[in-house]
């Protein structure tokens, strides 16, 4: 086993930057009020909370009043659509998504389905990339919420969110995106991109993992889900994870200083990564699009092999990356997004993502093209698929 | 040191260095299971001398667990008679290996349908061969993938 490690799946988490764990540490020990009370220590923490509750509506173009803190990024989804859909039942029980959303927002749609809503799901092309023009084509008098993704975590490909949530303006209609994957990544702006709701995750961008962010634009009508006291202006109750939201918004502080620069550096990792491994490994390619596509993104379809085991391969060698293959999840199932941009099952097996981020370097980028295509070709050796 | 693997010290030396990888030319039977759209396919070639499984070698796409069994697999049916052979279960292979996790388990079942299957082909070359098969299976799709 390898001492060295090379994390390559800054999609799944990253590490809390260390000054995201300094300015969340008083919050455990000597500034542990409960934000909810009267007297002096609890004060001084809410006051922290308005804080940074500023920092991060200021980040995204957005009002203090209009960010709900949640537990993480499922939850925050979860709330804006099962809780947008039923306060606007009246008006209608249509809601359109794409078909490469994540699974935090395809479950609570296919609630909402049982539930009597109608969910269109709009394919995308070869690319991952939706198409604006079938979002309007699929839009009805009952349609009453839009949910597309900022950009996909598997694949990396930015959605046209802009254009969509211009459509959804023109027709009175909720506009839902899921940013988790952009926040920090790439600029995200409630008004640029028209969105009502927006959802948010601390720990993919160097904070802690345990807290999230629910964008609300005012005027959007919700139903909360978690019922008690008074927080987040009766919209989401249970005391505040107060340093996590400390340490998500002082994650949101280090990032707005570095994320340009960062996503330039990463960026061409990236190309490096994708150009050194399709030009090293025959029958190989790039899932997603080439160019729309997030900054540390890549997601590479090697055939006649299986995700499952490259992964093994790498981790022996200190590599650590995810694969859509059926064999390393849960159900069995290869990944929905791959097989929505075209991919056969066997192909989607075969498919691997590395997600850079700020501990990337270009040695380990040279690492990995140095050592993954002998492990592609021991595996080929050995597969019944495989013919010279 | 791993203190939690995904997978037993004998499955993963199995994955690492796995036995009897290739074909075999001409061989007495071939037994193929599995499919890509599920991400496991098996291909077992056996060589019979006499009454006795003389070779074994094995190709596999799929994950580790995958690769193991039928490395595995090769290794327990080396040298043994037909009629032990088809005795082995998917149970052997994967106690064999010290255990696959319970998601894993149907890795060891593709294995014996593999194993199966080979026989299944050499009775066809050669009917007055054929021997009882006490646990026949018959050759279905693996049953637990659903699409």
């Amino acid at each position: 086993m390898s001492e060295v490690m090379i994390y390559l799946d800054h999609a799944a988490t990253t590490p809390a930057d260390p000054a995201v764990v300094k300015a969340m540490e008083p919050y455990h020990s000597e500034k542990f009020g409960n934000p909810s009370t009267i007297y002096k220590i609890g004060r001084e923490v809410r006051a922290a909370i308005d804080e940074a509750r500023d920092k991060i509506a200021d980040f995204i173009g957005a009002d203090s009043s209009e960010i709900i803190f949640t537990s993480c990024g499922t939850e925050s989804d979860n709330l804006a659509l099962i809780g947008s859909a039923f306060a606007n039942e009246n008006k209608g029980n249509h809601i359109i998504a794409s078909s490469v959303e994540h699974h935090a927002v395809i479950e609570p749609l296919k609630f909402l389905a049982r539930r009597g809503f109608e969910v269109t799901h709009v394919p995308v092309d070869e690319f991952g990339e939706v198409d604006p023009a079938d979002i309007k084509k699929a839009i009805t008098g009952k349609t009453i919420l839009i949910s597309v993704m900022h950009a996909n975590n598997e694949i990396g490909t930015i959605q046209p969110v802009t254009e969509i949530g211009q459509i959804a303006k023109e027709r009175g209609i909720i506009f839902h995106t899921d940013a988790v994957q952009t926040i920090c990544s790439v600029p995200v702006n409630v008004d640029d991109i028209g969105a009502n709701l927006l959802a948010i995750s601390a720990h993919k961008f160097y904070g802690p993992k345990g807290v999230g962010a629910l964008y609300v634009r005012k005027g959007t009508k919700m139903v909360a889900h978690i019922y008690g006291g008074e927080q987040e202006r009766r919209r989401r109750a249970g005391t505040e994870n107060v340093s996590g939201i400390i340490g998500m918004a002082k994650a949101i502080e280090v990032a707005s200083g570095r994320m340009e620069n960062d996503a330039v550096r990463i960026a061409m990792l990236r190309d490096k990564l994708i150009d050194g491994l399709l030009s090293k490994v025959e029958e190989s390619h790039l899932n997603g699009h080439p160019t729309k596509r997030l900054p540390n993104n890549v997601n590479i379809a090697f055939r006649y092999v299986e995700g499952e085991s490259m992964l093994l391969n790498l981790d022996a060698h200190g590599i650590y990356a995810s694969t859509g293959s059926a064999c390393s999840s849960a159900t069995l199932e290869p990944s929905h997004v791959l097989l929505a941009i075209g991919l056969s099952h066997e192909v989607a097996h075969g498919s691997l993502r590395f997600t850079l981020g700020r501990s990337t370097t270009e040695s380990q980028i040279e690492t990995v093209i140095e050592k993954l295509p002998p492990v592609v070709e021991r595996l080929r050796m050995m597969s019944p698929l495989y013919k010279r | 040191m791993d203190k939690n693997p995904p997978y037993s010290e004998k499955v993963m030396e199995h994955f690492r260095n796995p036995r009897n990888v290739g074909e075999i030319e001409n061989a007495d039977g071939v037994g193929t299971v599995g499919n890509p759209t599920c991400g496991d396919v098996m291909q077992l070639f056996i060589k019979i001398e006499g009454d006795k499984i003389a070779d074994a070698k094995f190709k596999t796409f799929g994950c580790g667990a995958a690769i193991a069994t039928s490395s595995m697999m090769t290794e327990l049916v080396k040298g043994k008679t037909i009629e032990e052979a088809v005795k082995i279960s998917n149970k052997t292979v994967a106690e064999a290996l010290d255990g696959l996790p319970p998601i894993k388990m149907h890795c060891s079942v593709l294995a014996e349908e593999a194993l199966q299957s080979a026989l299944e082909d050499y009775f066809t070359k050669n009917p007055d061969k054929r021997v009882e098969l006490p646990r026949l299976k018959k050759h279905k799709e693996p049953k637990e993938h659903k699409h």
